[in-house]
């Protein structure tokens, strides 16, 4: 099949105004901060973006002490209502900036602009503008039985937010925390900070009072001191196991609370009556979708056996469709890895599926020369026990594996101490709800996969952490009910 | 011989009527519908208020705390896949047999935390009415804590709430039946099944419940019950990779225990961790009179949401 070709067709940078260094945004301002600074860089092309602070624990204690301050003066006290109008400000300058947000966190991230721009930004903005409704209606969530106080806030939140979708994870965050009346202190990751830094203006620009958000910038250390800061009432955590069963010991004996969304090694199921173009659709967005870089992707494939090869084949045919490249321009598909840190994760991880013993197969397209890029990646002849198939790879890599009866497929599909999401492809109905019920996940997708929605909770099961981001689930994180109230 | 006379000769010959030697009960361990001693074969010795002895209680170990692991596993399943309607049943009749042995337990929990009868009536009474009222619970979490997501796309999209596995339950040291059922009924009425230390120092309602749990139609291993000394098992269970939850609320009390090490161990597999109530670092016993809302129901469910798309 000749493939159609296209002209390149890259997005406009000019919208983007990039300063050459950033401070932090404390008490809402941008500040000098006391610690070093690093760099940020286009992971697609290693050009230098920008000088970015690393925040001390000084910083990080004069963020806190800010965001008390205005939660004990300002946002604890004011109306519901008021609260939700800022946050539909917010929602609505994202919008009026949404080009301006999409580029910027291309040209950080390294993902395709038509990913930032069609899913990142526009769900950004639509979590602002589900709960900002929620600001004022409270006492209908159900989290306090009637006759009881209404819900309460914990007071300051601290929270830190990965790098492979920073301005909707940063949304996830700070959305709920401040319809509910908490005041917040956001670090973003080290590799993506742009978006948070332009948020912190667009604070600025819907005149939200200044210490109800604020964002410090930095590494591991500086999420540390937030997350170890006796100021911090609660901490919100989206990243590694490790790193969330790190968070959980050092908040142990405490009156904070946390919650963890962590790994997945989520199964894709494919039954042998399911539409298979619309099965290999729904695995390529599962796992090539943000080059990989989702904790929900479908990276282990489940096929049954008497399909598996027409599954595959016809899996290679459409990823050798796939377009590789300048993440700017708006026909790629698959842009840059994030991190040369993470690429190398990628390649040893790769490696270790050859050495075991696993069948490499990948699209034939061409890397660029400067930048960070791996090419969509297909293991067969995977065993359970293979490191690709158990450990959390975060990169476009795809696993197959096979089985043959639907009590098979649970019981492979379970067997991970993950339990984010799952998969079904099938085209009976009562399948799909049986293995909805055995599957151990918090979201399962039934012939679509990786949905995102602010009114649906989302969050895992196991050691994909604790709690629900989104929807009524979402909100009981950020309150005190019933009793405790 | 006329009737009376016999009588009057009878009274006159007999020897006095010997007082009863009662038949005194042994309690052991409950784990997976039955009463096994502890595997350590250590047992410990237990005193009413008044510091009289009462029984040689089983002195769980931390063998004890992995069988009971085992048969809770074994057991969740079939527990959570019975439909919300049985296990609402299951649960109203353990009610009726909780009722049916009433002074029993009145007696329990008037020696053991030296309340007087009528106190004790009260508290047994409490108890008995808590876990129906979670029992009416099993067929209306899903409504209450679940729904349709009103998603922007053509998707139907639900969650529903779904046990969270095994909870390991630390039961409150001083509220022997009341506190005790308190912390059990909430966990296993979503389809949780649980494994128990019980009261170091009041552990005798606990056992009396396993037989109550054991003629009530609870499949065995949906609760286990494990009396011991807790500093001595509590670590093995908040550590154990099969458990899903614990709760920490006996933790407030019990004898060389600190609940942030339990916290800590915790951490290993991610377990949910119900934290006792208290402020600051300090663990208190909640108080058990006070009506109690979905909060215990909730820390042990997960939301499972599930998209489906919609379309011709």
């Amino acid at each position: 099949m000749a493939k159609f070709e296209y002209a390149p067709a890259p997005e406009s940078r000019a919208v983007v105004d990039l300063r050459s260094s950033y401070g932090l945004f404390i008490n809402g301002e941008f500040v000098d901060g006391t610690g070093g600074s690093f760099k940020t860089i286009n992971p697609a092309t290693e050009e230098h973006l920008a000088d970015i602070c690393e925040a001390s624990a000084a910083d990080v204690d004069r963020a806190v002490k800010a965001a008390r301050t205005a939660y004990t003066r300002v946002w604890s006290r004011m109306s519901g209502a008021d609260r939700g109008k800022y946050l539909f400000r917010i929602a609505r300058i994202m919008q009026e900036r949404a080009r301006e947000l999409a580029v910027l966190e291309t040209l950080d991230n390294g993902k395709p602009i038509k990913e930032s721009r069609d899913v990142d930004v526009p769900t950004a903005a639509a979590h602002f503008f589900y709960h900002a409704g929620w600001a004022d209606k409270l006492e209908y969530a159900g989290l306090s039985p009637a006759g009881s106080p209404p819900p309460k806030p914990l007071g300051v939140v601290g929270q830190v937010v990965p790098w492979n979708f920073p301005l909707l994870m940063l949304a996830w965050k700070i959305a709920p925390a401040l319809a509910t009346g908490n005041t917040v202190v956001l670090k973003p990751a080290e590799t993506t900070p742009l978006t948070a830094l332009l948020f912190a203006e667009i604070c600025q620009q819907a005149d939200l009072p200044p210490g109800v958000v604020n964002i410090v910038t930095g590494a591991g250390e500086t999420g540390q001191a937030l997350v170890e800061h006796p100021g911090v009432d609660k901490i919100a955590f989206t990243g590694s196991t490790d790193v969330g069963k790190a968070i959980a010991r050092s908040i142990a004996g405490t009156r904070k609370r946390a919650t963890l969304e962590l790994g997945g090694k989520a199964a894709n199921i494919v039954f042998e009556d399911a539409a298979v173009d619309q099965a290999v659709e729904g695995i390529v967005n599962g796992i090539f979708f943000n080059q990989g870089h989702v904790c929900c992707a479908g990276s282990r494939l489940l096929v049954q056996e008497s399909v598996a090869d027409d599954v595959v084949r016809r899996l290679e045919r459409r990823m050798k469709t796939l377009r590789l490249g300048d993440p700017l321009d708006k026909n790629t598909d698959v842009g840059a890895i994030n991190s040369s840190a993470q690429l190398q994760r990628i390649r040893e991880l790769t490696d270790a599926g050859e050495a075991e013993g696993a069948t490499r197969w990948s699209a034939p397209c061409e890397l660029p020369e400067r930048g960070f890029w791996f090419a969509p990646t297909v293991f067969t002849d995977v065993s359970q026990t293979h490191r690709i198939a158990t450990e959390e790879i975060f990169g476009p890599v795809l696993s197959v594996l096979t089985f043959r009866t639907p009590q098979e497929a649970v019981a492979k599909a379970n067997n991970t101490p993950y339990g984010l999401s799952a998969g079904i492809w099938t085209e009976k109905g009562s399948r799909i709800l049986w293995m909805a019920d055995q599957l151990k996940a918090g979201v399962v997708w039934a012939n679509t996969f990786n949905r995102f929605d602010p009114t649906s909770p989302f969050g895992g099961y196991k050691e994909s952490g604790y709690g629900r981001e989104g929807g009524r689930h979402g909100l009981e994180a950020y309150l005190q009910t019933g009793d405790e109230a | 011989m006329s009737p009376a006379k016999t009588k009057k000769a009878a009274k006159a010959t007999a020897p006095p009527a010997p007082k009863r030697l009662d038949v005194r009960k042994t309690y052991k361990l409950y784990v997976g519908g039955a009463f096994p001693r502890s595997e350590s074969g250590r047992s410990y010795e237990i005193t009413d208020a008044q510091g009289k002895f009462v029984a040689n209680a089983a002195q769980g170990s931390r063998k004890d705390i992995r069988d009971a692991v085992v048969k809770a596993r074994a057991a969740q399943a079939g527990w959570a896949g019975a439909t919300a309607y049985n296990r609402g049943q299951v649960l109203y009749r353990v009610g009726e047999v909780l009722e049916g042995r009433r002074e029993q337990f009145v007696a329990e929990v008037s020696a053991g935390e030296g309340l007087t009868r009528a106190q004790a009536g009260t508290v047994v009474d409490q108890a008995i009415d808590r876990w129906v009222w979670y029992a009416g619970w099993s067929d209306k979490v899903a409504q209450v804590l679940g729904g349709l997501n009103p998603v922007a796309g053509p998707y139907f999209d639900i969650s529903a709430p779904e046990p969270t596995g095994v909870v390991g339950v630390l039961a409150p040291q001083r509220s022997s039946l009341l506190g005790l059922v308190s912390v059990i009924a909430p966990a296993i009425v979503t389809g949780n099944t649980v494994v128990v230390i019980t009261s170091e120092d009041r552990p005798l309602p606990a056992i009396s419940l396993g037989e109550v749990l054991a003629t009530s139609d609870v499949p065995g291993g949906v609760v286990n019950l494990i009396s011991g000394r807790t500093a001595e098992m509590a670590p093995w269970l908040a550590s154990h990779r099969d458990v899903n939850a614990i709760d920490l609320t006996g933790a407030a009390d019990a004898v060389d225990v600190d609940w942030a090490d339990l916290e800590v161990k915790a951490a290993d597999n991610l377990k949910r961790v119900l934290r006792p109530a208290g402020a600051g670092g300090d663990a208190v016993e909640p108080d058990w009179s006070i009506a109690p809302d979905l909060s215990r129901i909730r820390a042990y469910l997960e939301t499972k949401t599930v998209w489906h798309p919609k379309g011709k």
